[in-house]
This record gives C-alpha cells, structure tokens and sequence, in this order.
C-alpha cells in the first residue's frame, strides 16, 4: 500500500455544517490525513507526556526481564534484595508511570481534536506535567536508592521512606491536575459551540475513564496522606484492614481507568484503521456508564480471603454489579469487532462467515495491535479475572502467580498492546515524523503478544499449584521447615522466562521504532504514509 | 451509523437490535446466572473464607499462644514445637517476620478454630499443597474453622511479602489418622 488508507477518510465527522473552532489565530492546524483539528498547545502536552510515557515503559520493561529472569527457576538471576526491589520498581512503573502520562495524553487528544477546542489552560497542564514528573523520577530514584522495598502495594505497616509515598502522591494529584484540565477542556468546548449535538463516543469513553480517574485518585489521597504522615511519625501506623480496602480502591479502579482508556482507543483505531462505525451509540454510551456505576466494586476482590469483611460482604460484592461491569466488557467485546466486520465488509470483503476477518489489515500494527489486544484482554483478561473473583476459588488463587498471570493479560496484552497501536499514530499524526524499519514494526503486536501470553499462561498455571507471587526462592532455601512444590512447576516457571524474553524482544521492537522516528523520523509534510 | 470520532445527535439512545439485541440478552441471562450462583455456592460448598476476625493486641495474641503451646505441647521439629490442640477445640498459630509458630498437629476429621495472626506486618498463610491461602494482619485475630480430611505433613508458606527473609518464611501442620 502506498496511498493511504481510504478507509480512514469514511471514519471523519460528517457534520453538514463545520463548526466553528475557538482557537487563538495560529494556534491550530488542520491535520492533512485525518482532517482533524489539532490544537499546538495540547499538541505540546501529548508529546511530552507520550515520551515520558514510553521512558517509563522502557525501564519497567528492563525491570520486567530481570524479574522473569529471577522467576525462571533453572536461572534465578537476581539476588534477593534487587529482586524484591526490581518488583516493587516494575509494578510502579509499569502501572501507575507509563500508564498514567499515556492516559493523560490521551485525555488531551480526546477532548481538543475531537471536539475542536483548545486546551483550557497551558497553566494547568505545565502544573500537572511538572507534579508528575517530579513524582516519577523521586519515585524510581527512591526505590533504585533500596529505600523502599515495600512492593507497590506498600501494604502498611511494612514501610518505606516518607518520599516514597510523597512522590507517589506527586504522581496522584498532577494527574489530577491533568485530568481537571480535560474536564475544563470539554466545559469550553461545549460554552463554544465547537461541536453539536452529544460528543464523540470515543470523548464520552474518555470522560467515562476520567470520572473513574477521580475517584480512584481520591481513594489514593485517602490513603497515602494518612500513610505519609505515619511514614514521618505524625499519625500512628493506618489500620491494616482499613489500608487494604482504601488502597485497593485505588489500586483496583485505576486499572478500571486503563479499561475505560483501551475501550475508546479501540473504538478510536477501528475509526482509523478500517473505517468501523458505531452500530449503536445508546449501547456503546451505556456500557461506559456501567463501569462508571459498578466497576468499583470490583476492588472487593482483592480482599476475599481478608479477616475482618464479612461473608455477606463478599458475597454481594462479588455477584450482583460487579456482573454488571462485567456486562460492560461484554457488549464492547461484541460491538468492537462487529463494527470492524460491519466496516469490512461495506468495503467487499464479504465472502463467507469470516472473510472479512481475513481481509482485515493485519500488516497495519495500528490495527494488529488494536485487535490483539482486544482478543487478549476479553478471552484470557477477562476468563481469569471472573473465575479469580469468585468468593471460594479466590481461597485457591490468593497470592499466586495466578494473580499476576491474569493482570498480565489486562493490563499488558489488553492495556498497553492498544496503546502501543496507538502510537503508530500518534507519531506520524502528532509528531509528524516517520516510523523506521517498518518490517519491525508490523512484526511487533505479534511478537509481543506472543511473549505476553506464554508468560502469563507460565503465571497462571504456576500459581494453580500454589507458587507465590513476589517470591524469591521456589527452593526454600534455609527455611526452618522444609517446603517445595509440584516439579511440574519448574516447566511453567520457564515459560515465564521464556514468554518474559519474547515480550521484551517485542518491547524493544516498539521502543526503538518510537523514538528513532520521534527524534529522528523523516519529517511527515502532508498525508502520513499508510501502513 | 457515525463515525465514534463524531458528535452526534443528542437523541442518540436506541434500543438495540438483531444479534446485538441477542447478544445483550445472552451476556446478561450469563451475569444473573453467576450472581445467583455466588450465593448458592456460599451455602452449597463446603469451602468458604467466612473473614471472621476479632480485633486483637499483637502482645496478647502472642500471650495467648504461649498459653497455648505451654498446656498442648506433644514435641519438637527444627527447634519448634509440635502443639496437638484438644480436638473440637481452639487452635493458635501466629506469623512473625519469617517463621509460623509453632507447628499444629491436628486429627483427621475433627473440627478446629484456627486463630491466625501477625505479630508484625501482613503474612500471607499458605498451605501446600493442597493450595489454600488466606490473610494475615497483625491487630486481628483470623479465625478458620477447618476439618482436615487427609492425613500428612503440610508445609504452611508465607505469600505476602513482608521483607527481605520472606522466601524463606514456612512452618507446618500435620494430620494424623
């Protein structure tokens, strides 16, 4: 292909009457292959938050093959310390670092191209860039110092150094600051008229993720501030339980902000990639709302094999509306890909069941990339966190490697596989600068969601004959009693290693690409070249 | 249909038709299906982490074990003893940055309260290989009430982490015929 894709042309707005932008003269400009409105001061904003982004990606990712490398039993790389170390630095980085500075990335793509504005405030942002920053390098800097060898759960009364939980309430309230500044960006949008009627589905996934985004950062508040002060001895240590709940309020609704963030960037890379449409925007809008109403909840599954929450407790937080969030995930499930099917086969791929599937753009990792993660994140992400959830098979599953063998396939083949085919977009349509070596890159969302699945297939099956999660030594050397495990394990424990090595093989696929075009890319004049 | 990159009219909300209707349908009927069967399972099962806990002072759970290694004591294994509580009756075994103390010895078939607590930070008890994990705190006192039904040796590991010795945090129960 060498002309870009029609396909992309179809996914544009089709508003009879243009409406008018509100930006200052000069500081826009009209993108030549989208038609999209970019606003040069969030276009600023995207771009330093996106690197920083894919900075943290990167050191997660070293930290991430270090680890699989100490769990790989026949290698056992690490010493003990720099592996609990290492873990703690991952979780963190991978987590809240990379995760974070790409949402807030998106939030400000979403709201000002989308809808036409400008960015509310430059102010605000600097703000919220320069807290979060901050927070991230002290942050890494505290845990690399051995500081803080506390895990990213940090679970009280085990405690790190006051700057560890100061700078993660740094990350906390500029992302925040970010996420207010999308909320004023959407207000003016809407005072200005730059849009009629309802906003775009892929803003209205994009507030769903920041309404989200603001009670998990309040949860976070509510913890870490009570923690900071006990870490310098001002309040007494926080309860144990009471830290559990709150901090999993955190902990598990900011993945929920990941879902909300990767369900629009589907929606936003099937518009781009094939053209898809929405079949019903009513669905689509009501099933945002049911994360935004019950996906909470989901936060009690952390806790069902807790002393002190009751039976009744468990029962009703792990039935009724956590299905309903879980039927959210469904009908996205069901009306992503039936939109990309709709959109091919409008084009005349229609020859039987799954021709259209077949003809799909699979040398396109915009598109590869989006649909990857989509398989991922609802067969495998979304079988083992229901199954994990369930009151009597979480007594079975607490702890394990099984725990971290699920997220790995939310938050790493779902999450960040779509926003890896993101920014095969990002960079030609925002920095406006040409991917190198582009074999790599159309190889990339399948190397590494190859290395992603066998990892988290090694996890899973490791952790179902009970090895521990954050644990050094399988062996238990020079423990007073004796204990070993099935040496069945041993095998899955290799594919750990084995899948973690093919996923930093594709991680660097990605990386490299990225920021070889970002700084040195071809400049990008008119229409970006089609993948 | 519009693209998801357009605003749209605000009458937007339609119901839903043919298979997307149908499939709605079915993920919902799934999700009233596994609602219901949280709790029928909860009372059907025999399996169930029921969280019943009292709060407790980390000095006095761990007099209260001492109590209760001191009057139940049968033996000693690697330096730890080896504790028979009264069958029907209570049981203590309490997590301490990295040893479980002290080993219980239970009878096959009958019932016990196990009181499960931490003197430090969180432990994780971990059962092997049977593979059941529950959550230690210190300030409160978890109490399982277990029957076990087969006889063995099992090797209790900690799966919380809790400092630079966690890995080699373990201790034991036996069950005798």
């Amino acid at each position: 292909m060498t002309t870009m894709d029609p396909t992309v042309e179809d996914a544009l707005p089709e508003t009879a009457v243009e409406p008018k932008g509100n930006h200052a003269p000069g500081m826009a400009r009209v993108c030549a292959t989208t038609g999209l409105t970019v606003d040069l001061t969030a276009e600023k904003f995207i771009k330093l938050h996106a690197v920083f982004a894919v900075v943290f990606l990167l050191l997660g990712g070293i930290a991430a093959l270090l680890i699989a490398m100490t769990r790989w039993s026949a290698v056992h790389l690490l010493p003990a310390d720099w592996y609990y170390r290492l873990t703690t630095f991952h979780g963190l980085n991978m987590l809240i670092l990379w995760i974070l500075f790409m949402e807030v990335a998106i939030l400000y793509f979403a709201a000002t191209a989308l809808l036409k504005t400008r960015l509310a405030s430059a102010g605000l942002a600097w703000a919220g860039f320069v807290l979060m920053a901050v927070g991230a390098v002290t942050l890494d800097t505290m845990i690399l110092m051995g500081t803080s060898d506390v895990m990213m759960t940090s679970y009280a009364p085990l405690r790190a150094h006051p700057l560890f939980y100061l700078s993660i309430i740094f990350v906390a309230v500029g992302t925040l600051i970010g996420v207010i500044n999308f909320f004023a960006t959407v207000y003016i949008a809407k005072r200005d008229k730059t849009y009629s009627g309802s906003v775009p589905l892929v803003v209205f996934g994009a507030i769903t993720a920041a309404i989200i985004a603001v009670v998990t950062l309040g949860h976070g508040a509510g913890i870490m501030i009570p923690t900071f002060l006990w870490s310098i001895e001002v309040l007494p240590s926080p309860d144990p339980a009471v830290y559990r709940l709150v901090w999993w309020g955190l902990g598990h609704q900011s993945q929920q902000v990941n879902v909300a963030a990767m369900v629009s960037v589907w929606y936003l890379l099937g518009a781009i990639t094939v053209g898809a449409k929405v079949l019903n925007q009513g669905v689509s809008r009501t099933a945002f709302l049911l994360y935004i109403l019950f996906i909470n909840l989901a936060s009690a599954h952390h806790l069902l094999v807790d002393p002190g929450v009751s039976a009744g407790w468990k029962i009703w937080n792990t039935s009724y509306a956590m299905y309903l969030a879980v039927l959210a995930s469904m009908i996205h499930g069901y009306t992503v890909p039936a939109a990309v099917e709709v959109a091919l086969r409008k084009q005349g791929h229609d020859k039987g069941l799954f021709g259209w599937l077949g003809a799909a753009p699979w040398r396109n990792p915009g598109f590869s990339g989006f649909f990857l993660s989509l398989v991922v994140f609802g067969f495998l992400g979304g079988i083992t966190g229901v199954t994990l959830g369930t009151e009597q098979i979480n007594i079975i599953a607490h702890n394990t490697l099984r725990i971290p063998g699920h997220f790995h396939t939310t938050v790493v083949g779902g999450t960040t596989t779509a926003f890896m085919a993101l920014a095969y977009y990002v960079v030609p349509l925002i920095f406006r600068r040409e991917f190198p070596m582009r074999a790599i890159c159309r190889a990339q969302p399948y190397v590494f969601t190859l290395g992603v699945v066998i990892l988290a297939v090694g996890m899973s099956f490791a952790g179902s004959y009970g090895v521990a999660r954050r644990h050094w030594d399988v062996e238990f050397t020079g423990a007073t009693h004796a204990a070993s495990f099935d040496p069945s394990v041993h095998i899955f424990l290799g594919m750990v290693g084995i899948g973690g090595i093919i996923a930093f093989v594709g991680l660097l696929m990605f990386v490299i690409p990225t920021v070889i075009a970002v700084f040195f890319g071809k400049k990008i004049e008119g229409k970006m070249p089609a993948w | 249909m519009e693209s998801p990159l357009a605003s749209v009219a605000p009458n937007w909300l339609k119901a839903p038709t043919g298979t997307e209707r149908a499939w709605i349908g079915l993920a919902l009927l799934w999700c009233v299906v596994l609602t219901l069967a949280m709790p029928y399972w909860h009372f059907k099962g025999k399996q169930n982490s029921t969280g019943e806990a009292y709060t407790v002072e980390p000095a006095k759970f761990a007099a209260r074990v001492q109590q209760f290694v001191e009057s139940n004591k049968v033996g000693e294994q690697n330096g730890v003893p080896i504790v028979e509580p009264a069958p029907g009756g209570d049981a203590y075994m309490q997590a301490q940055m990295w040893t479980f103390y002290p080993i219980l010895q239970l009878k096959k078939g009958q019932t016990y309260r196990i009181h499960l607590s931490s003197l430090d930070l969180q432990h994780g008890w971990s059962v092997m290989p049977i593979n059941m994990n529950f959550q230690i705190l210190p300030g409160y006192d978890h109490v399982l009430t277990i029957t076990p039904t087969t006889a063995g040796e099992f090797p209790v590991i900690c799966n919380e982490f809790c400092g630079i010795g966690h890995h080699q945090m373990t201790g034991k129960i036996i069950v005798t015929e």
